[in-house]
């Protein structure tokens, strides 16, 4: 039986943890708003060079002479995982939720004979995978100093990876980020980006439109096309970022629900045991005066 | 005259949206002004200032430098997306100077050739941005 000390004790470290998670709860809305306004920012170009990317592909078909950045480059081997997740913790399931996918994509690469490879964006994606998968892991890119994502941190690794490609060191590029549907909701998803995945042709002029070019046709793809990939980058940086304080603020909306029902209950035990030693005390005292 | 859809967007934002009679635009070719009606064309740009014309008598003239961008005229209407987007007052000529002898003075203290091919970049970049503020 603890003692009424302890239990006080114990109220009052459950009510100190609760103004942390409180606090981290505001902060995260105050996050995720900004977060949520910078993803909707950016989905205007995005949506621009798809389309724009859509049309100028389905012209020249996905036959031969197309670049290899839609082509590929006609084999399967060697598989490069993007794994993004969040440079911190405590946000519920985010980050484990995302390299749980990635986990699962490797080990059936590696079941099928693949080689893979493995760049980690953000610290904790990086602690996970490197329990299991240390020497796929190639490179890990943190994050920590960025303080607003802009499109030059995209831009860079995508440079990045272009370069790699063009190399020959992979052949297929997959990206792993969490999709942010709502606050307590973020899906976890693998997007293949080279060679890249482009959407289906929309005709949105009702006519069939015969472009000039200047320069001309592959030139304008080939310089386009890499430009694509650091958008596809920027665009699930944006996106994590997002669905990382949407699952902190849910997690710790949890924490501080939780913290006030323990405090709840602790209070109750605590104002028992009050009773019960007040109680004890009066029978002791009765009982002596009876005896006299 | 009539008028026509202009968008601007970089990664980031979307810069200009709204209607306009004329545009011109930097293509790697040589500079062109699109008005209404023009045919479906996509074009390269190299670092420069779009300048859009709200009227023909140059009321409402908005000039913003780009780079990494292309044009894209399509019947409804013409799409700019560059990698990189500033309202011309908005470039700050005292700071761009000074990035720019910054920039200068790594060149000079860069060894290796990588090194050296990235403050060029940055240079390259940086003068472009300068030339738009002198026009």
């Amino acid at each position: 039986m603890p003692s009424l000390k302890d239990l006080r004790n114990r109220i009052a470290s459950v009510k100190a943890t609760q103004k942390i998670t409180k606090a981290m709860q505001m902060v995260a809305a105050a996050k995720l708003r900004r977060a949520q306004l910078a993803a909707e920012a950016a989905r205007p170009f995005a949506e621009r060079i798809d389309r724009v990317l859509a049309n100028l592909a389905a012209g020249i078909g996905p036959g031969d002479g197309a670049p290899p950045l839609i082509a590929g480059t006609g084999k399967d081997d060697v598989h490069l995982l993007i794994v993004a997740t969040a440079e911190r913790g405590l946000c519920g399931g985010f980050n484990s939720s995302i390299a749980r996918l990635a986990r699962d994509h490797v080990q059936s690469l590696l079941g099928q004979g693949k080689q893979v490879k493995i760049i980690t964006v953000g610290k904790k994606g990086a602690d996970i995978l490197r329990r299991q998968f240390e020497d796929y892991i190639i490179e890990s890119i943190e994050l920590r100093d960025v303080k607003t994502l802009t499109f030059d941190v995209a831009d860079r690794l995508g440079k990045k990876l272009i370069e790699a490609y063009e190399a020959g060191e992979f052949d297929v590029a997959t990206l792993f980020y969490s999709q942010f549907r709502s606050v307590i909701s973020q899906v976890p998803t693998a997007q293949r980006i080279i060679p890249a995945q482009l959407p289906e042709r929309v005709n949105d002029g009702g006519l069939e439109a015969v472009y000039e070019y200047e320069p001309n046709e592959e030139e304008i793809l080939e310089s386009l096309l890499p430009r694509n990939v650091s958008v596809q980058v920027f665009r699930a940086l944006l996106e994590n970022a997002a669905s990382e304080q949407g699952a902190r603020m849910s997690a710790m909306d949890n924490a501080t629900r939780n913290a006030g029902e323990m405090i709840k209950k602790q209070t109750l035990i605590y104002n028992r045991s009050r009773q019960a030693i007040i109680t004890k005390e009066l029978i002791e005292i009765i009982s002596g005066a009876e005896a006299i | 005259m009539t008028t026509f859809h202009v968008e601007l967007v970089s990664p980031e934002k979307l810069l200009f949206a709204g209607q306009a009679e004329s545009a011109t635009v930097p293509s790697v070719n040589g500079e062109m002004t699109i008005l209404v009606g023009h045919s479906p064309l996509m074009a390269v740009l190299k670092p420069g200032v779009v300048t859009i014309r709200e009227t023909q008598q140059g009321a409402g003239a908005q000039r913003l430098f780009v780079r990494g961008g292309f044009a894209d005229v399509n019947p409804a209407g013409l799409t700019i997306l560059a990698e990189y987007a500033i309202p011309v007052e908005e470039i700050d000529v005292v700071l761009v100077d000074s990035q720019i002898r910054d920039a200068e003075e790594d060149f000079r203290d860069a060894k290796t050739f990588d090194e050296k091919q990235k403050v060029s970049d940055k240079l390259v970049h940086l003068r472009d941005l300068r030339a738009a503020v002198r026009r």
